[in-house]
């Protein structure tokens, strides 16, 4: 809040700096005494659990970042961290430049009410509040008055199209649209980061899938800057910025969809790679040669495309494409054997 | 062979059970022989209460008090002080609620320091019975449906008729001035509890003891603090129903989904916010079914409390079988029942009702039940003013049927007392010299010469098998106190009671609970008669067994054995249904035959649960036993009856209470751990 603007560009809305977190009675020093080197097995023989293990990296403004793991690999206790609904055993972290960890609790709760939001794997909504109650709630915790905070949640009841069903009670709706309340009220505050903890897993496939979509679509209007957390690597990919993929506590690789699924880090996250259609995940970008002007041809496409949705009129014209930038500048040429080799491995 | 011993619990259980023998058989019978009983070394501790009661209540911290009687500064005890302005108080509020139901004078009367006790007119009216009917039916219809309704009103209408109005108004009034009392305080304590691990911690214990306590363990110290009366009979109700609502609390806020919590912080609530609007809200259910709970406990020792001066069907009831009165009695505790029906459900109705949305409603409609209900009572009391004309010489029976002027079907009942006595006198006679010399006496006389010696060895064994040397020292001192007191001959009375009500409800529960575990149509059926059973208080068993027994050890055996098989009984249904369907059906696929299959299958996976109904039969069975001293038995119970009666009764009372406790807590602690394991073994929970 207090940071000045010339630097706002440049300063990570979330900032963390080997975060750890352990669980246990005397983590604190045995984290101390490790010098930083924590491995899971040795920390378990002591009776110590490692959640989040030497945690660092940023989230800029407007970014999605999105955490991805097998179930235990700590990816809520990162976010619980972050949002300081658990105090992380050692580390920094800050919010728009300001200390997180340091922050007392009026100060958290301020914190909350203006510029956090969350979004929880099981909805969580209160059973003794209707739809549009439920979503006033942070408004009315604020203490805003009742007028002005039943208006804005009918303004995000209509955002997450739930018009004509305010006065429901969470009993009475479906998986699908009890999570789009739980949407309606992370954001009723109108909340600069916004956190989702598995918001879509307790959901069945075709309703997950449309879930996504409309979070894509709330998302290209809002532009937040999200945390977002999930075990299932396709969605992971269809959604995210830049992946972090956790094992035991560690953040194995953080990068873009497409380097992921190029050059995995480690044998783990290539485990997850080997499955992935590539022509659904890379951009043609990363599959560019650099520019020839000799062979081609005056067609172009965008180094922002994903393949799979050019891949066909690709194949049919033969020829070498011209890649341009958001600029319309060209930056390359495109072989449309390399797009072949993409759909049909080797 | 030593390893097979080590991992085989029927081995190690014969075995310690044959030391046990010879011990048993080896240890003479000696007083000075401290294998055969221990020296009264706490013998003691009665005297030190009562000492302590005494210097509480006359001697500690004087204070000078005004005395406008006298006109002079007199020293009083802050700590009597204390309990006489909570007297007071409770006095006045349960005054104030009787009034409401019956009218009188004395409400007003104490507002106004009696300036006005002359004019008639003053006269606080009572609310006419048809008026509470009609409440009554409103309540339930709204809080459920046409059914509550019916329930509650012709429950309440069949009290008014049979002319049982005013006791039962008075019991009501206890219970309406100490349930909320006992939910206010059971709440708060139970949030403490689930704010503070400590206080939790600390809470525990004393939850733990207050549940095994016996009713009348509590009664007499509260005599010596607080007098006797309706007061008294608050205090004691107060003490013995909070528990249970604390219990439920902690449990309730505990059972809430961790993200639930998390999005009221996110939400940005602050501690007070989170509290009130997210936590208590959430746990909704869980603490109205702790309300339930108080309001049962409540009834249960308000009527217990007839024996400090609690007024109401408690204390009739207690004349009448002082008297022998059967056919009354009987007929008072039907009204106890209905009452305890009608309570029970309209709270569970309550507790399950799910709010409604209202936003499209006026005021008129929303308000439609009060309204008709202050229309209605306007009417009826109209019409009970009027009454007052037609009825001229007599009663007016439209506003308040007195006590003992209305129906009565005590000569029927007693009649046919009378005829089961002529009829099968001779074959309950016999039955019941049977039982007493060739079954209750010989349990009787062999554990009475039984060597203290083997008894620890048995207790501390068994506790050393089943939960290691944690639960052998637990168990072992819990018992270790009771022998070190001079009571032991009355405890090991008791626990022959105990173990014969338990033996028995075990077998008749299990059996039960199995036939009807096997469909789901007799499985709700039998769980619907438990809860129905389980509603009245314990006292009411006691009357028909008397009826049929009279006055002997058969009464109170069979009135535990009634009591204390309904949580057998209930525990195994619940134990035999939860086993899951895919194993039924791998079992028939194996192709094996029903009682094969209850036998090798269902029984094991049930077996933890049952024994946890085991556990609260033996609760039951000792409540019981200890009040069977009511009609004459000589185990602990008969001692802390007569304590009642004893000027320095306080410390023996509670003592004794505190040892029935223990006995039902080391039992508590073998089962518990036990089951744990098991339950861990099986990968069930
Ligand atoms: N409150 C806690 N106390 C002890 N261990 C915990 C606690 N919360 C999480 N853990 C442990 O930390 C690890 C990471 O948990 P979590 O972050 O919930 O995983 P994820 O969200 O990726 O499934 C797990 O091994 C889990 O058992
Ligand atoms: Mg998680």
């Amino acid at each position: 809040m207090s940071q000045s603007s010339d630097n706002s560009n440049t300063t990570p809305v979330i900032k963390c700096e080997s975060v750890y977190k352990i669980f246990g009675n005397n983590a604190l020093k045995l984290l101390e005494n490790s010098n930083g080197q924590v491995d899971a097995k040795t920390f378990q023989e002591a009776g110590c659990i490692v959640g989040v293990n030497n945690a660092s990296f940023g989230v800029n403004k407007g970014e999605m970042m999105v955490v991805m793991g097998l179930s235990g690999s700590g990816k809520s206790t990162l976010l619980r961290c972050i949002s300081r609904l658990t105090d992380a055993t050692a580390g920094k972290i800050f919010i728009d430049g300001e200390d997180l960890l340091s922050m007392n609790s009026k100060q958290l709760i301020e914190l909350r009410r203006n510029k956090m939001g969350m979004v929880f794997q099981s909805f969580a909504l209160l059973p003794h509040k209707t739809v549009i109650e439920n979503i006033a709630f942070p408004l009315q915790v604020k203490g805003t008055n009742t007028k002005e905070s039943m208006a804005k949640a009918l303004e995000m009841v209509e955002l997450v199209g739930l018009k004509g069903r305010e006065n429901y009670f969470p009993r009475e709706l479906s998986g699908g649209q009890q999570q789009r309340v739980g949407i309606a009220r992370s954001l009723a505050v109108e909340p600069d980061i916004w956190f989702l903890d598995e918001p879509f897993s307790a959901l069945d496939p075709l309703i997950r899938k449309e879930m996504q979509d409309e979070f894509l679509r709330l998302q290209a209007v809002l532009n937040k800057t999200i945390m977002f957390v999930t075990h299932d690597f396709d969605e992971a990919l269809r959604l995210a910025d830049r992946i972090a993929i956790m094992k035991d506590g560690i953040i194995e690789q953080l990068d873009t969809p497409d380097n992921i699924v190029l050059n995995p880090a480690t044998e783990y996250v290539k485990k997850f790679t080997e499955d992935v259609p590539r022509e659904k995940v890379l951009k043609i970008e990363s599959i560019m040669d650099a520019y020839d002007s000799n062979n081609s041809s005056s067609t172009k496409v965008s180094k922002d495309a994903i393949i799979e949705t050019l891949a066909e009129s690709i194949l049919n014209s033969k020829e070498i494409l011209t890649v341009v930038d958001n600029n319309n500048e060209i930056v390359g040429s495109l072989n449309p054997t390399k797009v072949i080799k993409v759909i049909f491995g080797k | 062979m030593l390893t097979n011993f080590k991992n085989s619990r029927p081995q190690q259980f014969s075995f310690l059970f044959i030391v046990f023998l010879l011990l048993y058989f080896l240890v003479p019978e000696n007083e000075n022989s401290l294998l055969w009983r221990l020296p009264p070394l706490l013998k003691d501790i009665p005297l030190l209460i009562n000492t302590l009661l005494d210097n509480l209540m006359f001697k500690w911290l004087t204070v000078p008090v005004y005395d406008p009687d006298w006109q002079m500064y007199e020293d009083k005890p802050i700590f009597r002080i204390i309990t006489r302005s909570i007297a007071d108080f409770l006095l006045f509020l349960i005054i104030f609620i009787r009034e409401i139901f019956l009218g009188g004078l004395q409400t007003i009367g104490s507002i106004t320091g009696g300036a006005f006790k002359e004019f008639k007119w003053l006269y606080l009216p009572a609310v006419p019975w048809t008026a509470v009917v009609i409440g009554l039916f409103i309540l339930g219809y709204r809080l459920q449906g046409l059914g509550l309704a019916f329930i509650a009103s012709i429950g309440f209408f069949y009290v008014s008729i049979f002319g049982q109005w005013e006791p039962t108004m008075e019991t009501l009034s206890l219970v309406l001035v100490t349930a909320p009392i006992c939910f206010v305080l059971g709440l708060s304590f139970g949030i403490l509890g689930y704010l503070s691990k400590k206080v939790e911690n600390t809470l525990q214990p004393i939850l733990n003891i207050a549940q095994t306590m016996p009713h009348f363990s509590y009664l007499v110290p509260i005599l010596v603090l607080f007098g006797i009366g309706d007061h008294a009979g608050a205090v004691a109700t107060i003490i013995f129903a909070t528990p249970p609502m604390i219990r439920l609390t902690i449990l309730g806020l505990k059972k809430i989904s961790p993200e639930v919590v998390e999005s009221g912080l996110m939400s940005g609530c602050n501690r007070f916010q989170l509290l009130f609007r997210v936590l208590i809200p959430t746990a909704r259910r869980d603490i109205l079914i702790g309300v339930n709970q108080v309001i049962m406990q409540c009834l249960a020792m308000t009527t217990i409390a007839a024996f400090i001066g609690a007024k109401g069907l408690g204390f009739n009831l207690k004349v009448a079988l002082n008297g022998l009165k059967i056919g009354k009695a009987a007929e008072i505790g039907i009204c106890v029942v209905i009452i305890a029906v009608v309570l029970d459900k309209l709270s569970l109705a309550w507790a399950n009702k799910q709010k409604d949305y209202f936003a499209n409603l006026n005021f008129y409609k929303k308000n439609l039940a009060t309204i008709y209900f202050i229309l209605l009572t306007t009417i009826l009391g109209v019409i009970a003013y009027f009454s007052a004309f037609y009825f001229e010489e007599g009663f007016n029976y439209l506003y308040l049927i007195p006590f003992g002027e209305g129906l009565t079907i005590a000569p029927i009942l007693d009649a046919g007392v009378d005829w089961i006595w002529e009829t099968f006198f001779y074959y309950l006679n016999i039955f019941n010299k049977f039982l007493i010399t060739n079954v209750l006496f010989v349990m009787r006389d062999a554990y009475l010469g039984m060597p203290v010696v083997s008894t620890f060895v048995l207790v501390m064994g068994a506790g050393y098998i089943i939960g290691g040397i944690r639960s052998c020292i637990i168990v072992g001192a819990l018992i270790l106190f009771i022998a070190l007191s001079e009571y032991w001959n009355r405890a090991l009375i008791t626990a022959y009671m105990a173990t014969f009500a338990v033996g028995v409800s075990a077998i008749l529960g299990i059996v039960t609970g199995s036939l009807c575990a096997r469909n789901e149509i007799s499985a709700k059926f039998i769980l619907g008669v438990c809860d129905f059973f389980q509603t009245f208080p314990s006292f009411i068993y006691l009357i028909p067994v008397i009826l049929l027994f009279g006055i002997t050890d058969t009464s109170v055996m069979i009135a535990a054995i009634a009591y204390a098989s309904v949580p057998a009984t209930r525990y195994t249904v619940e134990g035999l249904r939860s086993v899951p369907s895919s194993l039924h059906d791998a079992a028939s696929m194996s192709g094996v035959s029903n009682f094969q299959r209850w036998k090798s299958i269902e029984l094991p996976l049930a077996f933890p649960h049952i024994m946890l109904g085991i556990n609260q039969t033996l609760i039951f069975a000792l409540m019981m036993i200890v009040l069977g001293a009511l009609i004459g038995t000589e185990d602990l119970g008969q001692i802390i009856m007569g304590c009642l009666s004893r000027p320095n009764g306080a410390g023996i009372g509670l003592t004794l209470g505190i040892f029935v406790s223990f006995i039902c807590l080391a039992a508590d602690n073998l089962i518990r751990t036990w089951a744990d394991e098991r339950k861990k073994l099986l990968g069930i929970e």
